[in-house]
């Protein structure tokens, strides 16, 4: 593992932390901080969004400080990039979920994962992708009556 | 309701047929998600907890927590057979129990590991019926600043214990208050931090949250890994899963190890399971008479920490069914699903609810039982469950939890909000960032604001109410001790390394 990507892991995210911090306390500068009854809307955001600010600024610092010259572990971009693949596949398939419906896009989303992530063959992946779905149609709205979300064809 | 009366009232409550359906179905999910690793308590269930909306409360929550101890059961399986935990909280099981059953012993590590938790998981339950109701009596004289102090107390314990790093936990916190924020302000009908969108005026659901963090980032972060492992074989027949007498008798005291330290590490909020389950084995071997011999197979070296794993949840309960404070993920979606039955756990709840909470307590001496009788016999069939292919696996949990999140919302973009939890979830996890803070920050984030507001409100601003008063000053100060543990070296290099092993 690399040590380094690990601090430019920290850094990206406290730096993300620190803005969102920002945006935080910039938002709730707008509303109510303390009126006659008491704190208003503004109050216990502005504390925490000051606290984040200065929480990620801390660790930020603190790792550009300590990360000079070591070169440390490497994360597994392959592994990482299997993840990601599986992600970006399950974020098609519910931006799919209005147009196709739940049965046809997770039955994709499976045939994806069996066959791109798994490495299974086209015939595994179809059997599984069609015996995952009818489960689901079986144990959901049949059995349990839990409604899936339905697309324009109608299922 | 005396602690008797009570208790009688919850087995009329529990033994009901219906309820008694529930606690099976919940102790033998449980088991099946304990098993299948990459698959935990909290994600299991935060993705069934939608099923429950329309049951009865009290056999919601007997099933829910069915499936939080019996995961505890079902992980010690997969870590015996497999090497590989099936549950966080199971790791320490794999040291002696893998070494057992290369030796053969399979048997007989499957089924200590069962005496074991039923042992420690009976003591855990009495201790909670014993303690709870006393906890609740002191309660009752709490105001809005005690409940402040006594939730900043709770979530700076979470964030010293579920990470190497204090900042990355109190930055996970934040992230929690921040996300528990969004919505319309109760007191005001201010809408805050909804970017213009009409669907998150009424906030972000829980379970949209819990899903995506748990469920979602669960399946991300196993699919980079893959399942690779061979399964020992489960010898067949109940008498080969008995333990020896001599095995037995080497495990006297960590049966009591495991349940006197597993309950009280469960109380505390944040420590978990996982904890319990390395102190009791450390004490274990520290007073054994054979410490060299730990991590070659000894029996004790599995009684130990699956008693304290299985203990710790009669622990974990006090302070969520007393105090309304959830210890970790897993409580915390409970303490959510009861709040969505309209119950409100805390001091009043024995005494508003008793059918939810003594059915409740009544409901884990039987489902204790139950384990016991379906993780001896059954193991064998049990363990065909790691042979379920994880493409296989993965689609069915991504579709539950989607499927989960729909009937909770009706809503796609809440699905697509679930998406992005999901990706938020896998992150932390690769940056070290602990989850359960988030979580709970989350969960208690809301009532943290009120009890603020209020407590300011009652003293028109003067932010001193919040240390003149002895309890929630005493813990307020101790809230900032803990925080304050990092400047101190040694202390904080201990605590590094008993979170990092």
């Amino acid at each position: 593992m690399n040590k380094t990507a690990f601090r430019d892991g920290d850094v990206i995210s406290g730096g993300l932390l620190a803005a969102l911090g920002s945006y935080i306390v910039l938002e709730a500068r707008a509303w109510t901080y303390s009126g006659p009854e008491g704190p208003g809307p503004g109050f216990f955001p502005i504390w925490y969004g000051i606290l984040m600010i200065g929480l990620s600024l801390f660790m930020v610092i603190s790792k550009l400080m300590t990360a000079r010259g070591d070169k440390g572990d490497a994360y597994d971009w392959r592994a990482i990039g299997r993840s990601l693949s599986t992600w970006l596949a399950f974020a098609l398939a519910v931006a799919l979920l209005k147009p196709l419906g739940f049965l046809l896009s997770f039955a994709l989303l499976t045939f994806f994962i069996v066959a791109i992530v798994f490495g299974r063959s086209l015939l595994t992946a179809a059997v599984t992708a069609v015996a995952v779905m009818a489960g689901f149609q079986i144990t959901f709205p049949v059995a349990l009556g839990v409604p899936l979300p339905v697309g324009l064809l109608g299922f | 309701m005396d602690v008797v009366n009570g208790l009688l009232h919850g087995f009329s409550v529990a033994l009901q047929p219906a309820n008694l359906l529930w606690c099976f179905v919940g102790c033998f999910l449980g088991t099946v998600v304990g098993i299948l690793p990459g698959l935990g308590p909290a994600a299991t269930v935060a993705m069934l907890l939608p099923l429950t909306f329309n049951m009865d409360p009290a056999g919601g929550i007997i099933m829910l927590a069915g499936i939080y101890y019996g995961a505890k059961y079902g992980g010690s399986t997969t870590s015996i057979l497999l090497n590989m935990p099936g549950e966080s909280s199971s790791v320490v099981t794999c040291i002696d129990g893998y070494q057992m059953a290369r030796r053969g012993r399979a048997g007989a590590a499957l089924g200590i590991a069962a005496i074991a938790s039923f042992v420690a998981g009976t003591v855990g339950v009495l201790a909670l019926t014993l303690i709870a109701p006393p906890i609740a009596a002191f309660a009752l004289s709490f105001s809005s600043p005690e409940y402040f102090a006594l939730m900043s107390l709770g979530l700076a314990l979470v964030v010293l214990l579920s990470g190497a790093s204090l900042v990355k936990g109190l930055l996970s916190l934040l992230v929690g208050l921040w996300l528990t924020t969004m919505g319309t302000d109760l007191f005001t009908a201010q809408s805050r931090f909804t970017f213009g969108q009409s669907q998150l005026l009424g906030g972000i659901e829980f379970m949209i949250v819990a899903i995506g963090v748990f469920a979602i980032a669960e399946v991300l972060a196993t699919v980079e890994g893959g399942v690779k492992s061979q399964v020992l074989p489960v010898p067949r027949g109940l008498r080969n899963l008995l333990p020896s007498w001599e095995e037995l008798k080497a495990c006297r005291f960590a049966f009591l190890n495991g349940s006197v330290v597993g309950f009280l590490v469960g109380v505390l909020p944040g420590a978990g399971s996982s904890i319990a389950s390395f102190i009791s084995y450390g004490i274990e071997k520290a007073v054994s008479k054979h410490p060299e011999k730990f991590g070659t197979g000894v029996p004790e070296g599995v009684a130990a920490p699956e008693g304290a794993n299985n203990a710790d949840t009669g622990g974990a309960l006090v302070p969520l069914l007393t105090l309304g404070i959830p210890g970790g993920g897993t409580t915390a979606i409970m303490l959510s699903a009861l709040i969505l039955w309209g119950i409100r756990p805390g001091p009043l709840m024995m005494q508003e609810t008793p059918d939810v909470f003594w059915g409740l307590v009544a409901s884990m001496y039987i489902g204790n039982l139950v384990l016991l009788l379906l993780n001896l016999p059954l193991v064998p069939l049990f363990a065909q469950i790691l042979r379920i292919p994880a493409y296989v696996l993965f689609p069915i949990i991504l579709g539950i939890s989607v499927v989960g999140a729909y009937s909770t919302s009706g809503s796609l973009f809440h699905i697509a909000l679930l998406a992005g939890f999901g990706l938020l979830g896998y992150a932390m996890v690769k940056l070290e960032y602990p989850t359960a803070p988030l979580i709970l920050g989350f969960v208690l984030g809301d009532a943290m604001e009120r009890a603020l507001r209020q407590s300011l409100m009652m003293s028109q601003g003067d932010l001193s109410t919040l240390v003149t008063r002895p309890l929630s000053a005493s813990m307020l100060v101790m809230a900032a001790l803990i925080l304050l543990t990092p400047l101190l070296g040694r202390l904080n290099r201990w605590r590094v390394r008993a979170i990092a092993e």
